[in-house]
């Protein structure tokens, strides 16, 4: 079973900015998207009790070949890395463009992707790509499990999970409930080192330049401003009565009770 | 004059609530923008289910579909997608819950229409829907326009409240065929699990525990303090890791993100990854051992102490007023 799982390298949490465009600044540091890991975690899983190997996919800048780095130490056998400068700013619309053009060029019977990105919150990038690709897709697993000649999975629901079946190949969107990532240990990290990241540019996909990157964005950032202060917190330090009573008032004058 | 649609979701022959605030936010954008609303609702139940919506204002469009045996979006997507192709129409307001994600993804991929998501308001400036996003788990508030004049916007819950309008809309029941399904994915079981609890994504009101709660037992304390309050039970990461609690109730960035009118946070820091998914809450109440923790620099009010002291007392106070009728 051979999984490619996309990884978006992401500003490490807490620490994004945006350009002078309002775009997020990608030239910081970047670590591996949180959702994508999990996903990882379940590829890597998945292929050393079924074999096959794990590729990994990205776009982004040269400096996500960090992500990929430890994504790789992590046990990836390979990684993919789309880098160009024409896709400085490329939206949503270009990146699944790009993604659906690389995968196109990979063999695969699962592709894996993860719930959102910490520093876009979109979520839809998996469903675009399924569609484009023509692929069945599996959304929210909390599980994944390979069947005969198809893969089955838990999509969590409101109530509990539902169980999906579809043939492969597909695309299976997954949630931290699918495992914990491991860490890397010494010999993967030095295995690391030696294995593939493979670059590859738009005109290695056959993708024009001019329908990427922020000339062909098709939403603009108009403003940004930080959200209005908070007034400051009041605290309370009481005995545990008079501390209940007081924020029941408290509650109370803001018609919260 | 633009047209604006809203799509709606169905649950068990109802609207969710999402879709009643994305009907009354489609009926405020027409109004604003000199244009035309509509809500859509697709799947099984959806005819049942247009009456409740009609009352919030556009004439509602039920497509019939059967629901059951694939996932909805798996369903919605290619009618919705048909019925777009067939009245063209400017924005499309989708709500950003699971099912509404997966709907927006696909019908990008089907349309080709761009999507702004995120959002987490929507007006009305030159022309056309101006989105506010909550950015970078709401660091930044940012405004974001299409570059072309049509397209997708996925909108948050509780980023505008429902309100009846004073007449209701038409309800039409059509008929959509669809030249190509989506490459089939089968339902072949639905589980409920036993203590699934209410839903944080559209709850008035959400307590959460966090790792200070110290063990299941002392989760107790925080889902009677919901009880009491009627709010839902939120938590951190590592409580629901942990496995007191399920996947669904988690809060911050790999979880939900939330924006309740109250937060009552027990026992937790408020470390930036839970802090992304709830610091737009309209009141955040604190309940913590440690008045340095995070949690204070966004916090309205903290409690300094030990929660299993406090809630239990609070949970009481709050019962006893309310059975006092106060």
């Amino acid at each position: 079973m051979n999984i490619v799982v996309l990884l978006k390298g992401v500003p490490v949490v807490g620490t994004e900015r945006l350009t002078n465009e309002l775009l997020t600044d990608r030239s910081v540091a970047l670590e591996a998207n949180g959702n994508d890991e999990y996903t990882l975690e379940k590829a890597l899983k998945l292929t050393e009790a079924h074999g096959g190997d794990v590729t990994l996919l990205t776009v982004g800048p040269a400096n996500a070949a960090d992500a990929l780095r430890k994504a790789l130490a992590m046990g990836a056998a390979r990684a993919v890395h789309v880098v160009d400068d024409a896709l400085n700013g490329s939206d949503m619309v270009a990146t699944v463009n790009v993604l659906a053009a690389a995968l196109k060029k990979l063999e695969f019977d699962l592709v894996f992707a993860g719930a959102d990105t910490s520093d876009g919150q979109g979520g839809v990038v998996g469903a675009a790509l399924a569609v484009k690709l023509g692929l069945p897709y599996l959304s929210y697993a909390s599980e994944v499990e390979p069947t005969d000649g198809g893969v089955r999975i838990r999509r969590i629901s409101l109530t509990g999970y539902d169980v999906l079946e579809a043939p492969t190949p597909a695309l299976v969107m997954g949630t931290q409930l699918l495992g914990e990532p491991r860490y890397p240990s010494l010999r993967g990290i030095m295995q690391a080192r030696s294995k593939p990241i493979e670059q590859w540019s738009l005109a290695d996909l056959g993708i024009d330049a001019s329908t990427v990157g922020t000339g062909a964005a098709t939403t603009k950032a108009l403003d940004a401003d930080k959200p209005p202060e908070r007034a400051g917190a009041t605290f309370i330090r009481e005995t545990p009565e008079v501390a209940a009573a007081q924020v029941v008032d408290f509650l109370a004058s803001r018609r919260l009770i | 004059m633009a047209a604006i649609w809203a799509v709606g979701e169905v649950a068990d022959g109802a609207p969710t609530r999402l879709t009643l605030e994305l009907a009354t936010l489609a009926r405020q954008l027409a109004e604003a923008g000199g244009g035309e609303a509509r809500t859509l609702l697709i799947g099984t139940g959806a005819a049942t289910a247009a009456e409740e919506a009609a009352r919030y204002g556009p004439p509602v469009l039920a497509v019939e579909a059967d629901t059951s045996a694939s996932p909805a979006p798996q369903v919605v997507a290619p009618r919705l997608a048909a019925l777009v192709e067939q009245h063209s129409p400017d924005f499309l307001l989708i709500g950003a819950s699971n099912d509404g994600k997966d709907i927006c993804g696909m019908l990008h991929g089907l349309t080709g229409l761009p999507v702004l998501y995120n959002g987490a308001g929507v007006g009305w400036a030159d022309g056309g829907p101006r989105v506010e996003m909550s950015t970078f788990g709401g660091k930044l508030v940012t405004q974001s326009a299409f570059a072309s004049d049509r397209g997708l916007i996925l909108v948050r819950p509780a980023s505008v409240s429902a309100e009846k309008a004073p007449a209701a809309g038409s309800v039409e029941s059509v008929e959509v065929s669809v030249e190509s399904e989506l490459p089939a994915v089968r339902v072949v079981d639905r589980v409920a699990e036993v203590a699934a609890s209410a839903p944080i994504e559209e709850a008035r009101i959400i307590v959460g525990g966090g790792r200070g709660v110290g063990t299941p037992d002392g989760f107790r304390l925080i889902e009677e303090l919901a009880a009491a309050l009627g709010g839902a039970v939120g938590a951190t990461r590592a409580v629901v890791d942990a496995g007191w609690i399920g996947y669904g109730q988690q809060i911050g960035q790999t979880g939900k993100i939330v924006k309740p009118a109250l937060y009552v946070a027990c026992g937790i820091s408020g470390a930036i990854q839970h802090k992304v998914g709830v610091q737009t809450a309209g009141t955040i109440v604190a309940i913590n051992r440690d008045a340095e923790a995070p949690i204070a620099e966004f916090a309205d009010l903290v409690v300094v102490g030990d929660l299993f002291e406090i809630v239990p007392r609070l949970t009481a106070a709050i019962r006893a007023r309310k059975s006092g009728g106060g």
